[in-house]
């Protein structure tokens, strides 16, 4: 017994989880059965610390086709169209292997998309990593991106956006997180079921080795500690060949659209024992597996690798009889493998059971049933503890409101230029080394790619009759907010993705959510998770929108010190007409008269409160203020906001060139940001200028003609300039059609404030600012490329 | 009638859907043609799309010169008949030796997906023939390995017959002498590493890349 108890603590089980499966079981488990078990009942796969807190999203909505609990969340689009969407996190294998950790989060995400009978059309990559002055964070970041680059470009799926955070919160625990999105026809759509009494179970794929075992259970659901040696844990990380993954694609699409499989799933976390009990699980059956038919990469596997194993690239497809050999020849065509590896059963009084064999000739090595695997781990609701630390913590700088209880960040900080540009400075931050490196433009869907808010495709894929819409997805997270106040932090971070989604003209139609946390057992992490829930309960509500997939990543902590809250939110919407798309049609002009407003939220002239800097990065990274109260938003504004700014980005007539919404580094980061993407438009059509002789060689980028300015008439404060406050955009208009423009705002009832108007070369804030562009510029062009390099 | 333009598609090809999409934009059509065929008879043009071929294992287009179809576009570009490396086409040619020279990593060690403003140095090829010498273009670039490097006296051959199809004005790979599009002495074999088939709307950013696909369909 006190042998067996050593085995389950290993595996990462506990005394009460072992009892439970003495009762499931109604004897005591094999090794092979306890080793299934701690990988099903861990808490990557079984989200037993979570899955309570979960139950509270609301997931329903008429859009919706398949919600959370299946491979991917589906949603309707028209046309008889559907989107398959998910996103993941793989950041303990990330910690440890960056490239290889990446590399097959972005390719396991993959096979969740098509196995769903959707062609992968995009992925999206939100990263947090420790700052750049340390090597090791540098090669994390390097590494991470290589991974993904090298995947996702090879496996033929483009990259078409995310986000780069820096925080020293995840120095020794990066965060790799990766959406995809694919499109399918309704009627392909295909489940994770395995149905039909003696239907086969046919393993595609890869060849299964010893890698990744325990990548569940060991590597997943632990934290890191420096003190021990992670590298002993570089055997759960698993390896990826996008070759093989690519054929697999392209064989399982095939295999979908000719309607030979009647269940298909993958094989990530928890390998066969995962795809295979929960496949039976849904479809109330059982199923028996024969692991001397599995296609290993190495001789003498045990049954518990075999079962454990999480090599990546292999699928299970369930199949009739009748269409086995049609399945053989496509796997052929491919060069995949294929072996018939096990048998759809009848259940037993009711109980569909998994049964192991080594040989269906010989007794069983295992006798689970299947649900008890895939749906029966135990729940926890976890003590959960009010962090100290929010009011108690560092409130340097703190000054209370009128009213005694808003309390702000306002120091005392007086604007000059040079403050002010060397502020400005360390917010532009331009992402370009990381995407230039993702084939981000493969199926020629991309309308707006990265280093924008959100990327808008076309609705369209191969295989797939083509639609005049498009969609727009985006990925956000603000974990400062969410350090201060998990509720509203999320909140505000679901408000930040929709209005990302909104300025592209798209209407929302779905949220996804990646939520990384610390160490669920520290009851104040479990507190910050539960708010977290909730405030996107309530966001999402507030809103009319149902979540449709998620992903939960526990034990993200170093040293006992646990992350900031980080949930990442997912958004995706849907845009009516590409040819409604605003794609700057004026920017061949090089008329400099344009006017710039500010939409919805409180006037930028005032100090209202609600231009808080809690959280915003002025603050926290800047100037190492941390603490304080998060802005409050208007909801009925701002809902009105999101609905009625969609319908104006449309509007070809009233002069929009520009529009970006105010998010990290606010107001004034925003406007640098649009003013050097405008010149950079102008230059690059300069270039192409037959006439023009101005280049023959040197780098294109840097010989950018400074033109566009602006100039400020009021002197803004810090507050105004720097606060985070989403639900607000900066608008570029033409300067004639300002009046029209304003008018408009006021028909749709959006708020709409002047800040000013076009000038050259530089960027002016009342009588004593002036901020030459042309140093932003370079700054904003080069610096990630030159830490990097 | 336009030209039958067939799209070789080797295992772990990936821009195949995206030529098909281009030669259809222009009014042609094509065909799909895998690796293990061998038939051409009914192709007036062949491209070798872009992606990573077999994997890209061992380099780029190294297996891939060896798939049966290889046999046939070698053929086809004897018959002087034109046959278009796309990226990793272009790689598949030079390993194939139906162009000369090499594509190594480029010179920052990265992948490099931008746009990219580009010389048209000649008219003189299939894929060329509807721009005007000395015109700029703007592509994209998405490559791991389009460093094109060649002999001296590979380089001054190019030169002389004019062989240089293509240049970057600001040259993002290291290429020797800007190049990032050549053709063979006969003119009928061309490669080039920006994809053309991606610049075919506005809306993409650039559809400087129909007229390429103009020029291959209307011979």
């Amino acid at each position: 017994m006190s042998n067996k108890a050593d085995i389950y603590k290993k595996l990462g089980l506990t005394d009460e989880e072992y009892k439970l499966i003495i009762g499931h079981l109604d004897r005591e488990p094999n090794d092979l059965e306890l080793a299934m078990f701690s990988v099903m009942w861990s808490e990557h796969c079984s989200y037993k610390s979570s899955k309570i807190h979960l139950k509270r999203l609301p997931t329903k909505g008429d859009k919706v086709l398949v919600g959370p609990g299946e491979n991917a969340g589906v949603i309707d689009v028209g046309d008889n169209l559907a989107i398959a969407l998910r996103i993941e996190s793989h950041n303990h294998p990330s910690a440890i292997e960056p490239a290889q950790g990446a590399a097959t989060g972005a390719g396991g995400i993959l096979r969740d998309i098509f196995t769903m009978g959707a062609r992968p059309i995009a992925l999206l990559d939100p990263l947090y990593v420790g700052p750049l002055d340390q090597p090791r964070h540098r090669w994390h970041l390097e590494g991470i991106v290589r991974g993904i680059s090298s995947y996702g470009n090879s496996v033929g799926v483009p990259t078409v956006g995310g986000e780069i955070h820096f925080d020293p919160c995840y120095g020794g625990n990066p965060l790799v997180n990766v959406a995809c999105v694919g499109v399918l026809e309704k009627d392909k759509l295909v489940l994770g079921q395995a149905s039909g009494v003696g239907n086969l179970a046919v393993l595609l794929g890869s060849t299964t080795g010893k890698d990744g075992i325990g990548g569940v259970s060991v590597l997943a659901s632990a934290s890191f500690d420096t003190n021990s040696n992670d590298t002993e844990k570089l055997p759960s990380v698993q390896v990826g060949d996008p070759y093989e993954e690519k054929r697999l694609i392209e064989a399982c699409l095939e295999l979908i659209d000719k309607r030979l499989v009647v269940g298909i799933q993958d094989l990530g976390g928890a390998g066969l024992t995962c795809a295979t009990s929960e496949t039976a699980a849904r479809a109330n059956l059982g199923m028996d597996v024969d692991i001397s038919q599995v296609h290993l990469r190495e001789i003498n596997m045990s049954p518990i690798e075999i079962m454990t194993s999480e090599s990546q690239e292999r699928m299970l497809a369930i199949v009739t009889k009748e269409n086995l050999e049609l399945l053989f020849q496509i796997a052929k065509k491919w060069e995949i493998a294929a072996s018939v590896i096990g048998k759809v059963t009848e259940p037993v009084e009711s109980v569909g059971y998994l049964r192991i064999f080594d040989g269906f000739e010989n007794e069983p090595l295992a006798v689970i049933p299947a649900k008890s695997l895939a749906d029966e781990a135990p729940l926890y609701e976890r003590p959960t503890t009010k962090p100290g630390q929010i009011t108690t913590k560092d409130i340097v700088g703190l000054n209370f409101g009128s009213d005694g209880k808003r309390a702000d960040l306002k120091p005392s900080y007086s604007l000059n230029s040079t403050d002010l540009k060397n502020d400005l400075l360390k917010m532009l931050i331009k992402p370009e080394w990381i995407y230039r490196q993702y084939d981000h433009q493969l199926f020629l869907n991309t309308l707006i790619g990265p280093g924008n808010g959100a990327a808008v495709l076309r609705l369209a894929a191969p295989g797939v009759k083509k639609t005049k819409k498009a969609i727009s997805i985006t990925t956000d997270g603000n974990p400062k907010w969410c350090a201060i106040d998990p509720f509203w932090g999320t909140y505000l971070t679901v408000v930040e993705a929709l209005t990302n989604i909104a300025i592209t003209g798209a209407t929302t139609q779905a949220i996804i959510n990646c939520l990384n946390f610390g160490n669920p057992e520290n009851p104040e992490v479990m507190w910050q998770f539960s708010k977290s829930v909730d405030g996107l309960k309530t966001a999402c509500e507030a809103f009319g929108l149902p979540v449709v997939g998620g992903n939960v990543s526990f034990y993200n902590s170093t040293n006992g010190v646990d992350i900031d809250p980080t949930p990442v939110i997912g958004a995706i919407g849907l845009h009516p007409d590409i040819a409604k798309l605003l794609k700057t049609k004026d920017r061949n002009t090089e008329s400099y008269e344009y006017d710039f407003f500010v939409l919805n939220g409180p006037d930028i002239t005032t100090d209202d409160t609600r231009f808080s800097l809690a959280g915003s990065k002025w603050a926290t990274q800047l100037h190492n203020l941390q603490g304080g109260f998060l802005p409050e938003i208007d909801i009925d504004e701002t809902r009105n906001f999101l609905i009625k700014v969609a319908e104006v980005v449309q509007n070809q007539d009233i002069g929009l060139v520009q529009i970006d919404d105010i998010s990290e580094g606010g107001l004034i980061s925003t406007v640098a940001k649009m003013l050097i993407r405008y010149s950079q438009h102008l230059q690059l059509n300069k270039l192409l200028d037959p006439k023009s002789d101005e280049i023959t060689s040197g780098n294109i980028q840097k010989q950018v003609d400074y033109k566009l300015g602006i100039k400020i008439e009021n002197n803004l404060s810090v507050n105004s300039l720097f606060s985070e406050l989403p639900g607000r955009a900066v608008v570029q208009v033409l300067k004639n059609k300002s009046q029209l423009f304003k008018s408009c705002m006021d028909e749709q009832n959006i708020r709409c404030y002047f800040l000013g108007s076009s000038t050259k070369n530089t960027l002016e804030i009342g009588a004593d600012i002036s901020i030459d562009l042309v140093e932003a510029f370079e700054h904003y062009q080069s610096s990630l490329d030159s830490v990097m390099s | 009638m336009p030209n039958l333009i067939g799209i070789v598609v080797f295992p772990g090809t990936n821009c195949e859907f995206d030529v098909a999409e281009a030669v259809e934009a222009v009014g042609g059509n094509y065909r799909f043609i895998f690796h293990l065929d061998k038939e051409l008879s009914d192709i007036d043009a062949v491209v070798i799309a872009g992606g990573f071929a077999h994997g890209d294992y061992l380099r780029p287009g190294a297996i891939a010169r060896f798939s049966p179809i290889m046999e046939s576009i070698e053929k086809f570009a004897e018959d002087g008949r034109p046959v278009i490396g796309i990226c990793n086409g272009f790689q598949v040619l030079t390993e194939a030796g139906l162009l000369p020279g090499a594509l190594q990593k480029n010179s920052n060690l990265t992948f490099l997906c931008e746009p990219t403003v580009l010389n048209i140095e000649t008219n003189e090829t299939p894929f060329t023939s509807k721009l005007s010498p000395g015109s700029k273009v703007k592509l994209f670039i998405n490559h791991f390995s389009g460093n094109y490097t060649c002999n001296d006296q590979t380089l001054q051959e190019l030169k002389s017959n004019n062989q240089i199809v293509l240049t970057y004005l600001n040259n993002p790979n290291g290429s020797t002498q800007n190049i990032a599009g050549i053709c063979n002495a006969t003119r009928n074999v061309v490669g080039l590493m920006p994809h053309p088939e991606r610049a075919i709307d506005e809306l993409l950013g650039s559809d400087d890349g129909l007229k390429f696909f103009k020029s291959l369909i209307n011979l």
